[in-house]
């Protein structure tokens, strides 16, 4: 008997993610100095991780409400309130999710009908197309190119739209780019959505990590909140990437819908990450901002070097995460990667994982060691020479 | 704080080479650096951080809260450095409270810190009190944790 047969079709035509394949390469290998995380290299800090002790001490392990601890949507209104402009009412607006990447899940789940039509800027992370084949939706790519720092633009969206477009899905600053929008690019997006009548679900998990200028969320704009679900997390600036905690902010009807798909499948949040993430709210801040900075230096070094080395490389204006022109080799992106894990065991990944016009590029994390960023940035350097002089 | 300062602090410990190569400036550049922070007295040295609770040879180390008598003009300055100048004292702070001197002192041996204390810090002029506190063992010294490995190994090397 094929047991496969059972499967069921979309999920059978499903691509597994192209940087699992790499990954399967990666892990077999010694001594590799890796750029190709998603997370910070940072673990939790204490004060956070203790506070889920206490907690658990105190016998927090029980399920909490759906919607997650009232404390915490209390927190997340006061913090997003303060730190992004926009309110939402903690009783009814607040959904707290296992992550980012549920909170998108079950807005798909809650949205999209067979059939419609989602918009989404590319290259992007690697779940956005495949969470969206699962609920057979339809999934409409917009390319952000390179000569815009990645941003996305009005006119590729308009020139991607096609009629009977429902949702556009948004993340600024985005991984695996780095790029993001300024004001006025948000308003024009904004614009957009509101002509086209999108609805918005912005993923702004990297939000607190902009370097240069202000972050501007979409939903803060006049007449947006309404149009927009609002999605962050703790994972990228509290460094708790393996605590799985996220939140989901809207209108109370999108917000209800979305709590019916989550009470059903995921009831609740886990209560020890509810509990740290309350902690993380309240006294985080001085933490991350002190990871932002030490990014933010990473950065600044990392780019330099590729630019050095002769790849062409945008600054990114968040995330952690560069997006390096490698094409001057020769190779393909992904013939690079593997050859320079094979060649000086370092790792990145090949653009082509977050979408078929990351072609030509890898993302390299720099949120890792100097030392490995220093070494890393020398063993490639090395790599293309020598390519170069076999050529 | 300057780009250089933040970089020590940061960085563990860089050769001047790989600072340089961070901070984008040649190696020259970083040892004049370097040499002015050294100048300034806001680069004091470097130290490894050791954990020599495993050496045969163990260091026995010692917190004295010493009270002393402040003097017209110095205060408590004069005094300070004196004690601070010992090779056995390590560090030495002025605190606010119950006394004034916080003195954290090393020696080879229980009785050798003893003697330090007794013949040398006690019998100082304008010493007014001593009291000694042995330590008894160390869980973390500067930043680093003692016993808790680092658990990098288990992160995953590629991740979305």
């Amino acid at each position: 008997m094929d047991p496969s047969r059972y499967i069921a079709k979309h999920v059978i035509n499903l691509p597994k993610s192209g940087i699992r394949d790499f990954f399967e390469v990666v892990a077999k290998m010694k001594d590799v100095i890796s750029l190709g995380i998603g997370e910070p290299d940072f673990d939790t800090p204490w004060h956070i991780r203790e506070a889920a002790i206490y907690a658990l001490e105190k016998g927090k392990t029980h399920y909490t409400s759906n919607l997650g601890l009232i404390e915490l949507r209390r927190a997340i209104s006061k913090y997003v309130e303060k730190t992004f402009s926009i309110g939402y009412r903690p009783e009814d607006e607040i959904l707290v999710t296992v992550g980012v990447s549920e909170a998108l899940d079950i807005a798909f789940r809650a949205l999209v009908n067979p059939g419609d039509k989602v918009m989404f800027h590319q290259p992007c992370y690697v779940s956005y197309s495949p969470s969206i084949t699962l609920v057979h939706g339809t999934a409409i790519p917009v390319p952000t190119y390179a000569k815009d720092n990645f941003a996305l633009t009005a006119e590729a969206l308009r020139a991607a739209w096609q009629p009977g477009a429902k949702l556009l899905v948004l993340n600024l600053p985005c991984n695996p780019t780095g790029g993001t929008c300024d004001r006025a690019q948000i308003e024009a997006i904004a614009k957009f959505a509101v002509e086209k009548d999108l609805l918005v679900l912005s993923d702004e998990i990297y939000s607190e990590l902009t370097f240069e200028g202000v972050h501007t969320s979409i939903a803060s704009l006049p007449g947006m909140k309404e149009r927009t679900i609002y999605l962050h997390g703790f994972s990228k600036a509290f460094a708790m990437t393996g605590w799985r905690i996220g939140y989901a902010c809207g209108p109370a009807a999108l917000i209800e819908a979305m709590m019916k798909v989550h009470q059903y499948s995921m009831m609740c949040a886990s209560i020890l990450s509810q509990e740290a993430a309350i902690e993380a709210l309240l006294r985080g801040e001085d933490a991350m901002k002190s990871m932002r900075d030490q990014y933010h230096r990473r950065r600044d070094f990392i780019v330099r070097r590729f630019n050095e080395i002769g790849f062409k490389c945008n600054l990114p204006r968040g995330s952690f995460y560069a997006f390096p022109d490698v094409s001057v080799t020769g190779l393909s992106e992904k013939d690079f990667a593997v050859s320079l894990l094979q060649a000086e065991k370092v790792a990145i990944v090949p653009g082509t994982a977050f979408g078929a016009n990351g072609s030509g590029f890898c993302r390299a994390c720099f949120a890792t060691s100097y030392e490995q960023l220093i070494e890393a940035s020398n063993r490639i350097e090395r790599h293309v020479q020598s390519l170069a002089t076999k050529r | 704080m300057k780009p250089i300062i933040k970089l020590l602090l940061e960085g563990g410990s860089l050769s001047s080479a790989q600072l340089a190569q961070v901070l984008n400036l040649s190696e020259a550049e970083v040892n004049r650096q370097l040499e002015e922070l050294r100048a300034q007295r806001v680069l004091l040295g470097f130290r490894p951080v050791l954990n020599l609770a495993q050496e045969d040879s163990g260091v026995v180390r010692a917190v004295i809260e010493v009270r002393i008598t402040p003097e017209r003009g110095g205060g408590f300055n004069r005094l300070a450095e004196r004690i601070s100048r010992f090779d056995e004292v390590e560090s030495c702070f002025l605190m606010s409270g119950g006394y004034d001197l916080l003195v954290f002192v090393n020696g080879s041996s229980l009785q050798k810190v003893a003697a330090f204390v007794s013949e040398k810090l006690a019998s100082i002029e304008g010493v007014l009190s001593t009291a000694t506190h042995f330590m008894l063992r160390s869980y973390k010294e500067q930043g680093f944790m003692l016993d808790v490995k680092s658990e990098e190994a288990d992160r995953l090397k590629v991740a979305p």
